[in-house]
Parts: C-alpha cells; sequence; structure tokens
C-alpha cells in the first residue's frame, strides 16, 4: 500500500511540474491584467525548443535556457498585440496558440524529415538530495525528482515574494487591478504588462520543456495536449495567488496521477481514465461557478487600457 | 456619416485583405528561410485547390464545416459573447449524429435529417452550460467554454470506447440512410468526399442573417450583445437574450460536428486531440468580420488554404504546418488591425504617442 | 510668489481644441479656483500640469522657473500633486499600499511595511487627515478614500495640490470637513487648485478664481472683487437667469404612490428602508439627497430595474410592484435614466435604433417577428426634428454624439411614449448650459401637460429651480419635504445629512 502511495506521490509531483511552472507564468501575465490563453502555444514551444536545443549542444541545461528564449519570444507578440495594438487579449491569445504549435510542427518536420525529434538522449536525470531522499513514500517522489520539480518549487516562493513583498510585485498588481491609478502614480503601465507577459513566457515554456527532456524524451505535436489549459485552470481555481496555483496544480498532477496509475492499480474497473481526465475542467468550472468557493479575478483583465483616454 | 459608414465597411474589408496578404508574406518568409520556393508552394496550393472537379468538391467539403464554425463564432462574437466552445460543440454534435446514425433505424432521408437535428440539439445543449453560468453566475464563457472542450472530448472518447464500440478504437460505419453524402453529387465532382453539408452551411449562414438584421428577436440580441444594461433598461431579457445566442451558436458547431460525421467520415474514432475546425472557426469570424457573407468569404479561403496545403506538402515538399503560421498570423494582423495603424501614422493622424 | 504659471497652454485632441492659449498663474500659498463649465478645458489643463497629457504649445513655470512636465513622476517630483475627482485607488489594496505605490519604502529590496505604515501615520497626523493605514479601501467610506488620495500627494513631497471637483460625491458635512482640511494645507504653505462649478464654494474658501469658457481664458479676478452672479456670467458668457419660468402647478390625481418600500442594492444590504412617496400629475417633485442614499435603488425599483424586497408601488392605483420593466414601461412608464451611456442608448446601434429600444416589436416597427426599419427610420426623423438632435441622419451611430445630444435623443425617445409619469435621474449632469436650459424647458412642458415628473438630481440648483416639492433623501428614507418657494440650500442640506428641519410642507 506505502509503495502504491509513493508510486502515485512521485506520479503526481512529476505531472505537476510543467503545470505548476506555467501556472506562475499566467500568474504574472493576468496579474498584471493581460489574460493568458497563450501558455498552451508557450508551453508548446518551450517544449519543442528544449528538445531541439538539446539534440543540438547535448546539453539540456542549455535545452532549459533555449526554451525560456523562445517562450519570451513567443510572448512578445501577445504583449504587443494586446498591449500595443489593443488587441483583443483573448483572440491573440489564440492565434499564439495557432503561432507556436504550427512553427514548431513545421520545423520539426523540415528538420527530422518526420513528425517527432529523434529521442533526446542526454534529457535531464532525477536529482537526489542525499538523506532527504531516503525518507519513506516522501523521499523518493520530492527529494529524488527532476531538477525542473525543484526549480518549479523556487519559483513558486519567488514568484510570492515578488508579487506579494517587492515594489515591482505590488505595482504589477495595481497595473492589474487599476491601471489609471498606477499611472498617476508615475508606474509605467505599458512597460509593466509586456515585462509580465515576458516572463510569463519564460516560465510558461520552462513547464513545457520539462515536457521533453525530462518526463519525456522527444517532441511532437501532442506532446502538451491541452496541459497548458489545464495550467491556465489552476491558476484560476488557485484563485490568482501563487499558493493556490501550487495547490491546484499539484491536485491537477494527482488528477492526471490517477488516470495514468489507475491502469496499474485496477482503478479503472471503477472509474474510466476519461472521466479521471475531466476532473480538473469539471472542478475548474464549478469553482468559478462559485460553489467551490468564489474565484475573484483581477478587476482591469481582459481590458485594453487606453493612456490618453479622455 | 453613412459616407463614414461605408468607409468604416471598406475599412474592415481592407483590413481582412491586408491581413491575409500579409499572413501569406509571413508564411512565404518562413518558407524561404527553410530553404523552400514560397512562389512554388502557393501557385501549387491554389492549383491543387480549385481547378480540378475532384479537388474543387474536396476543397468545398473542407469548407463546409468552416462555415460552421465560423457562423458558430461569428454569432457569439455579434451577441458580445466570446464562444471558444465551438471546438467542444462539435465534439458533441458529431457524436450526437453518430449514435443516431448508428443506434437508430430510419428511412433514407429522415434518418439524416434526424442525426443532422440531433448533433445540432447536442451542440446547443453543450452551449447551454456556459450560457446559463454565464447568465446566472455571471462566469466568463472564454473559461468555462475551454473547460468543456476537454470535457467534450474526453466524454466522446469515453463513449466510443465503451458503448460505441466495445473497447475499439472507433465505431463502425453508419448507416447509409443517415449519411449526407449523394452519390449524384459526389459524381458531379469526380467522386470526392462533397455532401450536402454545404447545402446546411449556406442555409444556416443565410439564417443567421435574416436572424440577426431582420427580426426583432435578432434585434435584441444585438442590442444585448452591445449593451446589456441598456437592454434590461428598455425591458428586454437579459439572461433569455445571452442563454439563446450561446445555444444558437452551440447549434452552428454541432452542425459542423454533423457535417464532418455524417459527411466526411462516417464514423466516429477516439480522439487523441482537438481537429481544430472550431478553433479555426475563431480565425474565420474574425477575418469575416462576424457577418454572414464575410465569413463565407473567409471560410472559402481558409478551405482553400487549408485542403490546398496538403497538396502543396506534396508539389513543393513544404510541411503543410506553414498554413497554420498563416492562419495565425492573420489573427493576429485582423486582431491588432495592423494595416489601420499602418494607414493612419501614413498619413499622419495618430494620435501622440503615450506621454 | 507664482507657485505655478501656465503661459499660452494649447491642447488639440482630435476634432476639438480643447485648450486654447490658456493662462493661468497661481500665488503662493493661496487656494486658486479654477472655474468653468463642463467640457470647459479645467480637467485638460490640470492633466497637462500633473504630466498626463502634453500641451502641444505654451510653457509652464513652477516657482519661476521653466520646466517640462513629462509624467506624473516628474509633476511628483516638482511637488505637484492631484486629488482626482474619480478616486485614482486599488480597491483590494490597504490605504498604506495606495499611498506608498510608485514610491516605497524599502529594505533588501523588499518593502519595508512598518517604516510606511509609521510614515503614512506621521503625515496624517500632521494634517489632521486621521486615516486607518492598514484598513483596505473597499471597506472605508468615501470621505475616508479622499483622505487617502490627499495623503498620497502629500506623501511625495506635494507643494501644489490640484482638487478636481472634490465635493461631487462628499455630504455636507463631509465638505465642511474637506474645507477645514483644505485650509489646514495652506496654513502649513501648501499651495491649492480648486476645480469646480459650483460657485458657494468658491466664494466660501477661495482666495482667487480663474474663469474658463471653451478652451479660453475668461479672466482671473480676487474673489473677494466679485459676486457669484458675476462669475456666472463669466463662466457662462451671458447673463444667466438662476430661476426658470414656470406656472404655478395644478396637481392633479397621485400617479405614482409608493408604500413603505424597502429594496436592496447589489451588496444586499438594504439601501431603501420602508419609504413612502407620491407623485401627483401636473407636478416635478424633486429627490435630493447626497449620492448613495438610496435614490438610484428607489428609481430602479419604480421602472422594475431591481426587485423590491417589501412594499408597494402603484401608478394610477394599479401595483407594478412585481412586474417586469417591459410590462411597468408600457403601462405608462418613462425613465431618463441616470448613466446615458450605460443605460439609456446602445452606443453602436444607430439613432433610429435607439430611438425603438422598447417599442422594435410593436406596430409599425415590426410586422410579426420581422422588423420594418422603413418605419423605424421614419419615426426617427420626425423625433430628430422635433427634440432638435443634431446629427447628420437617423442612420448615424449613437456613439458619434455629443452628450447633449445623445441625452436629447433620449428624452425624445421617452417623452414620445406620452407616459403617465416621467423619471428623470441626473437628466442634465456633464452638458452645457444650452442643453441644461433645453431640458429644463421640456420636463417643465410634461408637468404642464399634466404628466407626474420625479426628478432626481445631485444638484441643489436644479432642484430648487424645478421642483413644485422637494423630498429630501436620506439612510433610504425621505427624511423630510420642503417648499422649493420658502426653503434654501442651507435647509435642504441638513436634511441631507440627516438633521432635522422645522418647517415642513405636508406630503400630499
Amino acid at each position: 500500500m506505502l509503495d502504491v502511495m509513493a508510486n502515485i506521490l512521485q506520479t503526481t509531483v512529476l505531472y505537476s511540474t510543467p503545470l505548476v511552472l506555467a501556472a506562475m507564468g499566467g500568474l504574472f501575465s493576468e496579474r498584471s491584467g493581460v489574460v493568458n490563453i497563450a501558455l498552451e502555444g508557450l508551453m508548446t514551444i518551450g517544449a519543442f525548443t528544449a528538445a531541439v536545443a538539446t539534440l543540438a549542444t547535448g546539453n539540456p541545461w542549455l535545452g532549459l535556457a533555449a526554451a525560456m528564449l523562445s517562450g519570451v519570444a513567443f510572448a512578445w507578440p501577445h504583449a504587443a498585440a494586446s498591449i500595443r495594438f489593443k488587441a483583443d487579449q483573448v483572440v491573440s491569445g489564440v492565434a499564439i496558440n495557432f503561432l507556436a504549435l504550427g512553427t514548431s510542427v513545421y520545423l520539426v518536420k523540415h528538420l527530422y524529415d518526420s513528425g517527432q525529434t529523434p529521442t533526446v538522449q542526454e534529457t535531464l536525470k532525477r536529482m537526489p538530495i542525499p538523506g532527504l531522499d531516503q525518507i519513506p513514500v516522501i523521499g523518493p517522489s520530492l527529494f529524488n525528482a527532476f531538477p525542473t520539480t525543484y526549480i518549479a518549487l523556487v519559483v513558486s516562493i519567488l514568484s510570492y515574494i515578488v508579487l506579494y513583498r517587492t515594489p515591482f510585485g505590488m505595482r504589477l498588481r495595481a497595473v492589474g487591478e487599476h491601471p489609471r491609478a498606477a499611472e498617476t502614480m508615475g508606474v509605467n503601465v505599458v512597460r509593466m504588462r509586456y515585462t509580465a507577459v515576458l516572463i510569463s513566457g519564460a516560465l510558461a515554456a520552462l513547464g513545457g520543456a520539462g515536457l521533453s527532456i525530462a518526463i519525456g524524451s522527444e517532441f511532437n505535436q501532442n506532446t502538451v495536449a491541452g496541459q497548458g489549459f489545464i495550467a491556465l485552470a489552476a491558476l484560476i481555481f488557485g484563485k490568482w495567488h501563487p499558493f493556490g496555483a501550487l495547490g491546484a496544480a499539484s491536485f491537477f498532477g494527482f488528477a492526471v496521477a490517477l488516470a495514468l496509475m489507475g491502469q496499474f492499480f485496477g482503478l479503472t474497473q471503477y472509474v474510466s481514465s476519461e472521466v479521471l481526465n475531466m476532473l480538473p475542467y469539471v472542478l475548474t468550472i464549478l469553482a468559478l461557478a462559485g460553489f467551490v468557493g468564489r474565484a475573484e479575478a483581477p478587476a482591469a483583465i481582459g481590458k485594453v487600457y487606453e493612456t490618453d483616454s479622455r | 456619416m453613412k459616407h463614414l459608414e461605408q468607409i468604416h465597411n471598406q475599412s474592415a474589408w481592407l483590413t481582412s485583405l491586408i491581413s491575409v496578404l500579409l499572413g501569406m508574406l509571413v508564411g512565404a518568409g518562413m518558407m524561404l528561410a527553410a530553404g523552400y520556393d514560397p512562389l512554388l508552394a502557393y501557385g501549387a496550393l491554389f492549383q491543387n485547390a480549385i481547378f480540378q472537379p475532384y479537388d474543387l468538391g474536396e476543397t468545398i467539403r473542407t469548407i463546409t464545416p468552416l462555415i460552421l464554425t465560423g457562423l458558430a463564432v461569428g454569432l457569439a462574437f455579434r451577441t458580445g459573447l466570446f464562444n471558444i466552445g465551438v471546438e467542444g460543440q462539435m465534439i458533441i454534435g458529431s457524436l450526437a449524429a453518430a449514435i443516431v446514425g448508428l443506434k437508430f433505424s430510419l428511412p433514407p432521408v429522415l434518418h439524416s435529417a434526424a442525426a443532422v437535428a440531433a448533433a445540432a440539439v447536442a451542440g446547443a445543449l453543450w452551449a447551454f452550460i456556459p450560457g446559463l453560468l454565464k447568465a446566472v453566475r455571471g462566469v466568463h464563457e472564454v473559461i468555462t467554454t475551454i473547460m468543456m472542450n476537454f470535457i467534450a472530448l474526453n466524454l466522446s472518447n469515453w463513449l466510443v470506447r465503451t458503448w460505441l464500440s466495445n473497447g475499439a478504437d472507433s465505431t463502425d460505419k453508419i448507416k447509409e440512410s443517415a449519411s449526407l453524402r449523394w452519390d449524384l453529387l459526389s459524381q458531379w465532382f469526380d467522386n470526392s468526399r462533397i455532401h450536402l453539408g454545404i447545402m446546411i452551411a449556406l442555409l444556416a449562414a443565410y439564417g443567421m442573417y435574416v436572424l440577426l438584421w431582420k427580426t426583432t428577436y435578432g434585434f435584441e440580441l444585438r442590442a444585448v450583445g452591445y449593451n446589456p444594461h441598456a437592454s434590461e433598461y428598455a425591458g428586454m431579457n437579459v439572461k433569455r437574450s445571452i442563454l439563446s445566442s450561446m445555444m444558437i451558436s452551440g447549434m452552428f458547431a454541432g452542425l459542423a460536428g454533423a457535417c464532418q460525421l455524417l459527411g466526411t467520415s462516417g464514423y466516429l474514432s477516439i480522439r487523441g486531440g482537438f481537429e481544430g475546425i472550431g478553433f479555426d472557426g475563431i480565425a474565420v469570424a474574425l477575418l469575416g468580420a462576424n457577418a454572414p457573407i464575410g465569413i463565407l468569404l473567409a471560410a472559402v479561403l481558409f478551405g482553400v488554404l487549408t485542403y490546398g496545403g496538403g497538396n502543396m506538402q506534396f508539389a513543393a515538399d513544404v510541411p503543410f504546418e506553414v498554413i497554420r503560421v498563416v492562419f495565425a498570423a492573420i489573427i493576429l494582423f485582423v486582431a491588432a488591425n495592423l494595416s489601420q495603424s499602418i494607414f493612419s501614422r501614413a498619413r499622419g493622424m495618430r494620435r501622440e504617442p503615450h506621454a | 510668489m507664482n507657485a505655478v504659471e501656465m503661459r499660452g497652454i494649447t491642447k488639440r485632441f482630435p476634432g476639438i481644441v480643447a485648450n486654447d492659449q490658456v493662462h493661468l498663474s497661481v500665488n503662493q500659498g493661496e487656494i486658486h479656483a479654477l472655474l468653468g463649465e463642463n467640457g470647459a478645458g479645467k480637467s485638460t489643463l490640470m492633466n497637462i500640469l500633473f504630466g498626463l497629457y502634453q500641451p502641444d504649445e505654451g510653457e509652464i513655470f513652477i516657482r519661476e522657473k521653466p520646466v517640462k512636465i513629462t509624467g506624473p513622476t516628474k509633476a511628483a517630483a516638482l511637488g505637484i500633486g492631484m486629488v482626482h475627482q474619480h478616486f485614482m485607488l486599488v480597491e483590494p489594496f490597504t490605504v498604506t499600499e495606495n499611498i506608498i505605490l510608485g514610491a516605497e519604502p524599502t529594505s533588501r529590496g523588499c518593502i519595508d511595511r512598518h517604516r510606511a505604515e509609521r510614515e503614512v501615520r506621521e503625515i496624517s497626523e500632521k494634517y489632521g487627515l486621521r486615516v486607518d493605514p492598514t484598513a483596505r479601501i473597499r471597506d472605508i467610506s468615501v470621505g475616508m478614500q479622499q483622505r487617502v488620495e490627499i495623503l498620497k500627494t502629500l506623501y511625495r513631497g506635494a507643494e501644489v495640490l490640484i482638487f478636481d471637483e472634490p465635493t461631487a460625491v462628499l455630504s455636507p458635512q463631509e465638505i465642511d470637513e474637506l474645507m477645514e482640511i483644505m485650509e489646514n494645507l495652506v496654513r502649513e504653505g501648501k499651495t491649492i487648485i480648486f476645480i469646480t462649478h459650483k460657485l458657494k464654494e468658491i466664494m466660501r474658501i477661495c482666495d482667487t478664481v480663474t474663469v474658463i469658457r471653451r478652451g479660453k481664458t475668461i479672466g482671473s479676478t480676487s474673489v473677494k472683487g466679485t459676486s457669484e452672479q458675476e462669475l456666472a456670467s463669466m463662466m457662462v458668457g451671458r447673463e444667466v437667469s438662476f430661476s426658470v419660468n414656470k406656472q404655478e402647478s395644478r396637481p392633479g390625481k397621485t400617479v405614482l404612490k409608493v408604500q413603505s418600500l424597502t429594496v436592496k442594492d447589489s451588496r444586499g444590504v438594504e439601501a431603501v428602508r420602508g419609504l413612502d412617496l407620491e407623485v401627483r400629475a401636473g407636478e416635478i417633485v424633486g429627490l435630493a439627497g447626497v449620492d448613495g442614499n438610496g435614490q438610484s435603488e428607489l428609481l430602479e425599483a419604480i421602472t422594475g430595474l431591481r426587485k423590491a424586497h417589501a412594499g408597494d408601488i402603484l401608478l394610477n392605483g394599479e401595483a407594478i410592484t412585481r412586474l417586469q420593466p417591459r410590462a411597468i414601461a408600457r403601462r405608462g412608464v418613462g425613465h431618463i435614466p441616470e448613466d446615458r451611456q450605460k443605460r439609456g442608448l446602445v452606443l453602436d446601434f444607430s439613432i433610429g435604433e435607439n430611438m425603438v429600444l422598447q417599442t422594435y416589436d410593436q406596430t409599425p416597427f415590426a410586422k410579426g417577428f420581422l422588423l420594418r426599419y422603413p418605419e423605424i427610420f421614419r419615426h426617427a426623423k420626425r423625433l430628430i426634428e422635433d427634440f432638435d438632435v443634431r446629427t447628420p441622419d437617423e442612420q448615424t451611430h449613437a456613439r458619434a454624439l455629443s452628450g447633449g445630444n445623445q441625452q436629447k435623443a433620449i428624452i425624445a425617445r421617452e417623452v414620445d411614449r406620452d407616459p403617465d409619469l416621467l423619471i428623470a435621474a441626473q437628466p442634465t449632469r456633464g452638458l452645457d448650459v444650452g442643453a441644461i436650459e433645453f431640458i429644463h424647458r421640456r420636463l417643465v412642458e410634461q408637468r404642464d401637460k399634466g404628466k407626474a415628473v420625479l426628478l432626481m438630481s445631485l444638484e441643489l440648483d436644479e432642484i430648487l429651480k424645478l421642483s413644485d416639492r422637494i423630498a429630501v433623501m436620506y439612510g433610504g428614507r425621505i427624511a423630510g419635504w420642503l417648499n422649493p418657494k420658502t426653503t434654501n440650500e442651507e435647509e435642504i442640506g441638513l436634511l441631507m445629512a440627516g438633521g432635522k428641519v422645522g418647517e415642513e410642507v405636508a406630503q400630499g
């Protein structure tokens, strides 16, 4: 039984990691008032770039770095369209999702003449933390995890500190609540939102990278398969708070783990894996409907900011 | 001012046209960067999409669901809603059509009509949930419809695997009596898979036009879309309007699902991911300025690009996905209204830079 | 010494010149009023001084030195602070967070909360601006929020404070307190620019006044050497009569009767508490009160936009309490809503469509469920002519019209339906004098035709001018009835603030 629990916990941690990172990305963007349904696309481009860069250099750490850069590069048009050109943020997000998937699959086909990348040999490997990894049940999952998991935890804590303890974070949240007030206090709304969206791109891509060079070892068009949207769901379910999002992403990771592991433990005799797959989405709808505590979005989210409005 | 209105419409056309050109330019850039010949590729694309009866038939088949998903998104936009759930409503439509096509036995015309109707109703009901949440609890429809997409995907897969096929990856073929194929039509187009769905799509486009711009109910739907507060003040039932808009939109999506299943594939299989026609509807609606005529034209363009794109891969060795990039770029350009800012800057009419 | 001098300021927006060679010079340590009608260009000028807009022409001098104010940060550095009319406060943030935003004290990269709170406390004590530094904005009163706005400027070391129509949202007491605060500030050596269109406030507290009309400076004068009458004609550009010519009212039968009505606001708090009210045919009843005392909820309940919690509303003797808005409108209630752009019009519809917003499904505008656009536009054409709505044509979108013409369109629509009861909520807010006079005439005309008119306004002038009887609302009830011929602003103000008045007219 302990084995089963350890196994489920380990799988949970494994599948939560990319969700946590992408949700933190979404957090920065949405807290600044820019809707980010482009998380899916940003994860996709991150997964693609990480695989390709690791294949090219043989160094997965370079793969991570390249992935973050690619995320910034693809978040930029989203920022430009929704901030500079005042486009509808949802529409722009949809376009980025198209763009990222299209570009990455196009390039994969071009580079490898096949629908997926070759297998990445030099993936990130599990990094045990000596001593701690010997603790029963939680040791092997929490303290013998992929480096991306540790990164995700650090990013979550840092996100909290940055958003709630530093001037930068306070200004960012102010911009997402009442941009005009922030502007009259000398905060540059446009720059703030650009920064937030670009950070969001880097983090979501980092999450995506974990899918192709840590959990998995290749990239194809189904590598991300909706996890960006689950991350978005986690962000909302977690009420746009770093720890809330961390908790929600872990919970959704748990749902994925159950769906996957269920087959081994005979759970699917009772509940089919498709039903388990639906869980994150159903819960998010319930949360939004206010049945699981009301979620309150940043006040200025999704609204175009007119600097020279009269 | 009538004059101004015309200019406004002109500028919408112009925006669309320029966005398409810019989008194709982006695609050309990507081809050049990867060492392909964009002229050859685009040439092959258009040539293979239109000029042979067979290809024309297949292109029309590709256009059919695009019209319907474009109408679904466009009608929602016109009435102030953003339905990203067209993809899911379409899946549910296909599911309902498949169930009627497999499990019922009816005479030919009646059977296909029943299957189409079931798909329309199912799509509407799937859209009813986010509509209800929006109307009653004020939950933004964008997130709920995205979530409903994934629920639809899993629900469809679950039913295919369990009830509809006994553990297989796909169902049997639907009964011939439920099919939207019409042999005569196929023969005209050199045995392509063109089907009667195109008639449904054209009727739906006309229906949207009449509903929104000619009827009192459409007056309400548009008023609520533009300004729910004023509509409430004027005594309109805002909640009912939101629900109806969402359901009519879902109905169009369900019809698209029916066309795909009853006309094109003929059976339902487990989906690894989304087909994307519902999402393409967003691009179609945007490019078509959410008006029926515009949506028809945009669907034609996207249909040609999609079907021709496959041939392009064949003839010029360019991976098909470059077309997806072209779509994405077009959406971005239309949304950012890039052409307008380019023009107004050229005329020196832009407002002063931000203070 | 001049604290601020603005010379030859010109600012153009697409289609209009908001400021045209405007001059303003403000002495150190005075309260300087900037007087002008809505849309005269006061706010534009102050937004330029605060760095939110850049002038197209002109120079600015602060303490006699030429400066270029490139943004709010630069303005703050020059010692200029602005107390905005619509508070610029982040609702979920605390008082302290709002005050320090953009100029946060830090230690080791993080915000030093304790130091910030201490500093806020110190300043608030120094200027007598009591606030709770740890309270959240959404939990404190409007008056308190305004203090936070003032503290924001002082925290940044403002020497010149711009107050943009600060009394609009305050109760008479809060206005008194604000005046005291302003005097305090001047005593501490600050300079104040006070934007307003209320003459009484200028006479009460200001030293100098500069008048702006249609984007141009009309003149500058010492308050001691002028009168309200003179300021008013400077502001408007001609002699202004403070009264409307109207006949004695001849009230008839009761049209609207409200009995012990209770209405809850959006947060579920009782906004109207057991209120009684009666409006008769052929009279205008003025509903006065400080914003937020239940007036809006009362009107929404009468028109069916909000459910009544308890009590009855009778129209011509018939209960309409539980009816839908459309049914109420069709029984003869016209409604000029408080927020014309939010409630009154669909801005992206044509004028023609807006003119049939309630009647589009009735003959002759519809046949069955099909619209008849030719009829709709013919109808609009007539109304546009009758009510002098300035629009290129009936197919123009409502968005393209000026505020005054939008309001005329709404009034045309509501009056044309020939309702027994016409409800007008803030019908002249934000309009210029010409439009105001037009609308006032139309309201009196309705009264003279034997209609019942219920006028809600936050402007006491308007209430006094038009009403045959005045009902003052306070805390969700009618605090008292007054006769406009015998009462005065002080008396109304007292009732608005919850006080008692000796002489009241009997209701009915």
